[in-house]
């Protein structure tokens, strides 16, 4: 594939001794949405965490943009466009929501104002004053995703961002990234709710041990059902 | 003479001036060291060394190089700072992985050498620093005479240490601080330069450590044991007030050394042993300390 934003290859990765990317391989265009799928333990936290330098040792190659980010620092590699919401969602308890919201610096240019993103997310004007912890998890959910929106991060990596939710939250985050990708915005989402991530995103990468055990295109979804089944259990 | 409960008011003032000024010294000391222990996790013990040396190079600047007060007040601490990021930089940053204790080792013995660098080069019987001229006399308020340096010092420590609250608490540095103090990875994850961050923060709360030490300058003679004088109290200070909190060290400092001073005065003997006392006490109802959280 070529005119790639983002590009991974051979992403190999350990936790101390431990070896945990065995060889990752996929990539990305401008405003496309890809899932990593696979059961727990497979390693796409871990694809996510390596790609931003957040693991221990890393090796192989992650070009961003044309920019070989394998060898660089965490907020190199963020500064060159990425914008992270993590599993736990990192809400930060000694921040307000609004300074929570604040807190990332730009990594890019054309982040949204902070009015655009109370008018996509009202609850959260609601409780800019409340400590960032107080919020229920759905708030949290959502601060976690407004505060790499407001950056103008031109790859979100989202992880697990489903997780836990009321339905009708769920359903408003995936409104959002609906919006989101009506925008332009490139999307990596590392996804349990197959049958939330099935509708948005446009190829699925499922993992096992470590590496890319399949890539299913949106168009092949149902041909590929009994394959997903089997390699996630859906 | 009028007196407060058989005490006579003038003795009273006084000893609560003194243990005031006492009190903004623990107060910037446990400042520093809160914002050091909130970021780096590390328990500096390096730091009462340091507050000893910002106090000869403020000695040795005017003695050497002719610098006066004002220009040391600025000059001293960013001396320090400069050896707090030589510091952090060799040595401090491969211990963040590690156990408390071993940052708590390496600032000992740091300590231990820095202290015996100065003894070593300057004895340990201390070295006068000339009050400067705007500061001689006192002030008369009626039931007391209040010096003028000490005013200076009660005034510019406050100052000082409310500006620092206000950096730290009120705006976007001090949220990367705070955030950093949480979850630093996650922090670098959004662009921040961390490992900077953290040299910086040593810097400056070593530079405020080097700050107090200028202001001691004049008030205490200059001496390589000035620090390991002042740092168990101002650990006691920083376990009382919460460890890393920085409103708990402020006014903790401050309270402590009015108590402190109260004691000399209505039971002497107990001076020195009040400020653990009330450690022993917060302890036993308090672990996380009067302003701490609870982990």
């Amino acid at each position: 594939m070529s005119g790639a934003l983002l590009s991974v290859s051979n992403l190999q990765a350990w936790y101390g001794e431990s070896h945990i990317l065995h060889g990752v391989d996929f990539e990305i265009k401008r405003g496309e949405l890809i899932t990593l799928l696979g059961r727990n333990g497979a390693g796409r936290t871990t694809t996510l965490k390596a790609m931003l330098g957040l693991t221990g040792k890393r090796s192989g190659s992650i070009k961003i943009d044309g920019v070989e980010a394998v060898n660089l620092p965490t907020h190199k590699i963020a500064r060159l466009g990425l914008g992270y919401c993590p599993e736990e969602r990192g809400i930060f308890s000694s921040l307000s929501c609004e300074e929570n919201l604040l807190l990332p610096p730009a990594v890019g240019e054309g982040g949204m104002s902070v009015d655009e993103i109370y008018a996509m997310f009202p609850n959260l004007k609601e409780r800019r004053s409340s400590q960032g912890t107080r919020l229920s998890g759905g708030e949290q959910q959502m601060l976690a995703m407004a505060r790499i929106l407001r950056t103008g991060a031109k790859i979100l990596l989202l992880d697990e961002i489903t997780e836990g939710l009321a339905p009708v939250i769920v359903q408003t985050l995936g409104r959002v990234i609906r919006e989101l990708k009506a925008k332009g915005l490139t999307i990596i989402m590392v996804e349990q709710n197959f049958r939330f991530a099935a509708p948005l995103a446009d190829r699925h990468y499922v993992m096992e041990h470590g590496k890319i055990a399949a890539v299913v295109e949106k168009q092949d979804l149902a041909a590929k059902a009994d394959m997903l089944h089997e390699y996630l259990g859906v | 003479m009028t007196e407060i409960f058989g005490i006579p008011i003038q003795a009273l003032m006084g000893q609560l001036t003194i243990g005031l000024v006492n009190g903004c010294f623990y107060a910037m000391l446990s400042l520093g060291l809160a914002v050091i222990f909130g970021m780096l996790n590390v328990v500096n013990f390096a730091h009462g060394a340091l507050y000893m040396v910002g106090a000869f190079f403020s000695w040795m600047l005017l003695n050497y190089a002719g610098v006066n007060y004002w220009f040391a007040l600025i000059l001293a601490p960013i001396g320090v700072a400069i050896v707090g990021v030589i510091i952090e930089k060799t040595m401090l940053r491969w211990l963040y992985q590690l156990d408390h204790l071993y940052g708590l080792l390496l600032t000992f013995g740091l300590a231990l050498i820095i202290e015996g660098i100065f003894r070593h080069n300057y004895g340990s019987s201390g070295q006068p620093y000339e009050l400067p001229d705007v500061f001689r006399g006192a002030f008369d308020l009626g039931f007391m005479f209040l010096p003028k340096y000490r005013a200076w010092v009660v005034v510019m420590s406050i100052v000082v240490c409310l500006a620092t609250w206000y950096l730290i608490e009120k705006t976007k540095l001090g949220a990367y601080l705070r955030a950093g103090t949480e979850n630093p990875k996650l922090v670098q994850a959004f662009g921040i330069n961390v490992p900077l961050m953290v040299t910086l923060t040593y810097a400056f709360g070593v530079g405020l450590a080097g700050l107090a030490g200028v202001m001691a300058a004049p008030v205490y003679l200059v001496n390589p044991t000035m620090g390991s004088g002042i740092i168990i109290v101002v650990f006691a200070v920083v376990v009382i007030g919460g460890m890393g909190s920085i409103l708990g060290s402020i006014v903790t400092g401050l309270a402590l050394g009015l108590i402190e001073g109260l004691t000399k005065v209505v039971y002497p003997e107990a001076s020195s042993t009040v400020v653990f006392i009330i450690m022993a006490i917060v302890l036993l109802i308090r672990p996380a300390g009067l302003f701490g959280r609870e982990k």
